[in-house]
């Protein structure tokens, strides 16, 4: 076995459906031409077959998880794996008895997003009425003794409330709080002159965010996700491009990141068609990005390519329109003007109000 | 951690898992883990709210003969503070 390409963590899309409406949805543009998921055997099978790669985390995310109604088999068979399974959720559509079911079959963790502390706003971001069932369901967590991860993605309109998301979080007992910036992909991409917070945002963002963090050591974990758009390299990508994860998407295609089958010219393949070691080891798709062969300039020669990777593939694919170039995060990329000048965008807007094109299966007609 | 009554308990979200893989075990938390070597994997087995700092010395210089005392306070320490900075210990009342 070799440890440089091992997967740790399979992240289960189990759905593209989904309540919500973010503007940012990590899922794809056209989610809703794929509106076929493999079933609860064929997904137990995945399991058990990624677990015998060396995946010892499972995180079930969608879409909405809660919408399928398999997930109690699907927790009781990664149970029996001895996964450790993160539930990852808007929170809604939730029970305190479903949950409490739930843990009693093995859940480890759940994780619940809100999108702001204020109820107008967070409904608002969301697209619907959620932000009470949300609070709701963070308590419910933390009643059955689960630990708790809120999960809040920044942008503009939310990121000055950081010590108000700190707060919320300390008052509910959360294990954890990822502050997560945006990342410009997919719906967050179209949305992108109303998403991108100023630097002066983001600074300031960081060092409450650094405060909570040493004083919160040991109780509650501060994760401050930096955005790369303000970063001087790109972010190491899902640890390098299948590297340590594997996603399978709700139709059961597997792939190194939720949205590198929007690369075209990459082949991937069906959970269906051929055994996940299989792919994961001998799929073109998989081995395109891998290792140091592939690597443009500069990162050819640079000291940071077993850190990053060479960035996002699909950042870069999506900006530059070839998936092969430095991810032009990087301030030594050639394509760094364009994260430059949408920078300098964000730096003009500040203050004029902004409109969401919120995520939506409009334009792909359900079959 | 210099507590001497103190007995470290490992939080209820963090898992110690056999890992097939490496033959070594794996401490499991939210979205990662921790890789643990025999030392660790030993001194995290312990972390059941039973032992104390001194009791966890005791025993594990006995199951390690050729360790001495104060190397094996120093390695109880030095991992009961790893886990602490993370938050996988049980928080004290």
């Amino acid at each position: 076995m070799n440890n440089e390409h091992r997967p740790y963590t399979l992240i289960a899309e189990l759905t593209y459906r989904c309540p919500l409406r973010c503007p940012y949805c990590s899922n794809p543009r056209d989610f809703a031409k794929h509106e076929n998921e493999i079933d609860t055997d064929t997904w137990l099978r995945v399991f058990h077959e990624a677990e015998a790669l060396g995946v010892v985390q499972l995180n079930l995310t969608g879409g909405e998880p809660l919408l399928r109604d398999d997930l109690e088999p699907l927790i009781e068979g990664a149970g029996k794996l001895d996964l450790y399974t993160n539930l990852i959720t808007s929170g809604i559509p939730l029970t305190f008895e479903r949950l409490s079911r739930l843990r009693s079959l093995g859940l480890d963790n759940v994780q619940v997003s809100i999108q702001s502390t204020r109820s107008s706003l967070s409904d608002r971001i969301a697209g619907a009425p959620s932000f009470s069932r949300k609070l709701d369901a963070m308590h419910w967590v933390t009643s059955l003794g689960l630990p708790l991860t809120i999960n809040v993605v920044l942008h503009r309109e939310n990121i000055s409330e950081i010590e108000e998301l700190i707060d919320l979080a300390e008052r509910v007992s959360a294990d954890r709080l990822e502050l997560a910036n945006t990342q410009y992909l997919g719906w967050a991409l179209k949305n992108r002159a109303a998403l991108l917070p100023t630097r002066e945002q983001i600074e300031r963002a960081r060092t409450v965010a650094a405060e909570a963090k040493a004083r919160l050591c040991g109780q509650m974990e501060v994760l401050f996700v930096t955005p790369d758009y303000y970063s001087e390299y790109p972010k190491s990508c899902m640890e390098g491009w299948g590297r340590r994860f594997i996603v399978v998407n709700p139709e059961g295609l597997a792939l190194p990141c939720h949205l590198a089958h929007t690369i075209p010219g990459l082949r991937f393949e069906h959970v269906t068609q051929r055994r996940l070691a299989d792919i994961w080891h001998h799929s073109a798709g998989f081995n395109r990005f891998r290792g140091e062969d592939w690597l443009p300039d500069p990162c050819r020669t640079c000291d940071r390519r077993t850190i990053d990777f060479g960035g996002c593939r699909c950042q870069t694919f999506h900006v530059m329109g070839d998936a092969g170039m430095t991810d032009p995060a990087c301030s030594l990329a050639p394509g760094h003007g364009h994260i430059e000048s949408a920078r300098t965008q964000a730096s003009r807007t500040t203050g004029t109000s902004v409109r969401f094109d919120y995520r939506t299966a409009r334009g792909y007609a359900s079959r | 951690m210099t507590l001497t009554t103190v007995r470290p308990q490992l939080s209820p979200k963090v898992r110690l898992r056999f890992d097939r893989q490496t033959g070594r075990h794996l401490l499991l938390y939210p979205e990662t883990g921790l890789e643990l070597n025999d030392t660790a994997t030993a001194i995290a087995r312990l972390c059941t709210g039973e032992w104390t700092i001194d009791g966890m010395v005791d025993h594990l210089t006995r199951a390690y003969d050729n360790v001495s005392p104060d190397e094996i306070r120093r390695e109880v320490c030095r991992f009961l503070d790893v886990l602490a900075d993370r938050g996988l210990l049980q928080r004290l009342s």
